[in-house]
């Protein structure tokens, strides 16, 4: 992926009125959003909330209403959008035999990857790993890497295309502190190294607090947007989140007992 | 003394040896994919059918049972994808109910007039009966395969590992499901004249299931998986040869008793 000195500002996402509805229930609905590129966005809400669903619907993986537009906003031309995303998970159980250069063969190159490794193809993959310093992986199964390691896998083939938009679905489950402080760090470095913009979706308030340009409050629509102080210290925030502090007010009293 | 190439001398047994050596590579190529994708239930599923499609045949009179077989399993199988897709109910029961209610019409329309012992031997499979012709088919199917897997196993194996992800990445994954269950149900029909109704998923599952046990990547697994299959099969219908046993059931004991092998070598290797 290339380098860049600074992200130019001036790639711009547009979600118009997104909206997704199943068969009996709306989920989302009138969503609008704008992503500047070289800006980290955090997309927070409750379980349930809808946010693994937008990711979704910005993917085009399920109906839904509303445009996504990319633009930039210098000479107000169209460009096709091109995504990287980065699941939560894979669909990989104990004793799978696919390797991390198997994985990423798979969704990148037409190469069959039953047959013998092709070197060109295993350099690039290798070179891409080793943005994330996962470069000594490349031979280990999927199955026994650990969350940390998974997530960098992940984030190296969501790059190879150099994506103008950088999905990650709730990256940070499974990962200790260290992975985290490590992982929100590289989201840092790539949105001021790469020209790209991130969403992102966490649980981790504090995290987000410290790390995001961007916060979108999301319960079935957007409830409050903006700056991180905006968004934290506004009364739907609040709503939102009460019961959930409450929780660790209570944790921490028990502690002190 | 046995005379270990006696067998040679017999055209049935040629021919048999023939059949082994193009549909073993193929059941071990699929049931890579099959394992991996948890499908053992649908491929069952489907083997079970093929006594609907010879009945199917039957009554509308095809000439050649294998024609309405062929047609009844790809429909059958677009239709249990179609069920799979659509998360209303368990999987699995679904496609059990589907399963058993084909087996019951298969079952019932071969039974009229009190000659189903007609059709007995389509449960063990009698791959001496194999014809040249049928051999030409077979040749056919493996030929698609091949090209099939060729073009499209990287998307197979991408929409099984992640289906959203692949998409993101512009794989057809819905085409490429559907595509592998149409493949999957061509082969279990053409195949279970020879291999038998009771033993065939057995065959397609085994040969990979062991692979598993011993493979770290894709080529490791596939490599293992097609000499598996390919040696059960080979070793299976000599066995039965010489011990006058029905060969679909001897192949698979042969390939249980690999899977078996490499399951406990795997244990004491995980130790």
């Amino acid at each position: 992926m290339k380098k860049i000195v600074e992200p130019c500002g001036f790639h711009c996402i547009k979600i118009q009125h997104l909206g997704v509805r199943f068969t009996d229930q709306t989920v989302l609905e009138n969503i609008n959003l704008h992503i500047h590129c070289g800006s980290l966005n955090a997309v927070i809400g409750k379980n349930g909330a809808g946010k693994s669903t937008l990711i979704r619907a910005i993917l085009d993986d399920i109906p839904h209403t509303g445009k996504i537009e990319f633009k930039d906003t210098k000479d107000g031309r169209m460009q096709k959008l091109k995504i990287g995303y980065v699941p939560q998970s894979v669909n990989i159980e104990k004793n799978t035999p696919v390797s991390v250069y198997d994985l990423i063969a798979s969704y990148q190159f037409r190469y069959p990857v039953f047959l013998p490794k092709k070197k060109k193809i295993r350099e690039q993959i290798k070179g891409s790993l080793r943005l994330f310093e996962a470069e000594d992986l490349i031979d280990k199964k999927v199955c026994n890497l650990s969350g940390g390691q998974l997530q960098r896998v992940l984030l190296s083939m969501a790059v190879m295309d150099e994506p103008n938009l950088l999905l990650l679905d709730e990256p940070v489950s499974g990962i200790d502190q260290n992975g985290m402080e490590l992982f929100f760090q590289t989201m840092d470095y790539l949105k001021k190294h790469y020209d790209l913009a991130i969403i992102l979706i966490s649980h981790d308030l504090d995290y987000v607090a410290r790390y995001a340009d961007h916060v979108v409050l999301l319960d079935k629509t957007v409830l409050r947007q903006g700056t991180v102080k905006e968004v934290y210290q506004s009364p739907e925030f609040e709503t939102v989140f009460a019961s959930k502090t409450e929780e660790k007010w209570i944790r921490e009293e028990k502690a002190d007992d | 003394m046995i005379d270990w190439t006696s067998w040679m001398d017999y055209g049935f047994m040629r021919t048999a040896f023939l059949a082994v050596l193009i549909i073993t590579p193929l059941f071990g190529l699929l049931g890579t994919m099959i394992v991996n994708k948890k499908m053992a239930y649908f491929s069952d599923a489907l083997g079970h059918s093929a006594l609907t499609g010879i009945a199917v045949g039957i009554v509308f009179g095809a000439a050649e049972p294998s024609t309405a077989m062929v047609v009844f399993a790809v429909v059958f199988a677009v239709l249990l994808n179609r069920i799979g897709e659509t998360n209303t109910a368990s999987t699995d029961t679904v496609i059990s109910v589907f399963s058993s209610c084909s087996v019951a019409i298969g079952l019932a329309i071969l039974s009229k007039g009190g000659n189903f012992n007609r059709y007995a031997g389509l449960l063990v499979g009698d791959i001496l009966s194999i014809t040249n012709r049928e051999i030409a088919y077979l040749a056919a199917v493996f030929l698609v395969t091949v090209v099939f897997w060729l073009l499209g196993f990287n998307a197979l194996n991408a929409s099984c590992i992640h289906r959203t992800l692949a998409r993101s990445k512009r794989i057809p994954v819905r085409l490429m499901d559907y595509l592998f269950a149409v493949l999957v149900a061509l082969i279990v029909m053409l195949s279970i004249k020879w291999v038998g109704i009771l033993i065939i998923n057995a065959l397609l599952i085994l040969p990979a299931a062991s692979s598993r046990n011993l493979a770290d990547n894709m080529r490791e697994y596939h490599l293992f998986s097609v000499i598996f299959s390919v040696f059960s099969g080979i070793v299976g219908l000599l066995v039965s040869y010489y011990t006058n046993t029905a060969t679909g059931p001897m192949i698979v004991i042969i390939a249980s008793v690999i899977y078996f092998s490499t399951f406990f070598y795997q244990m004491r290797s995980g130790e």
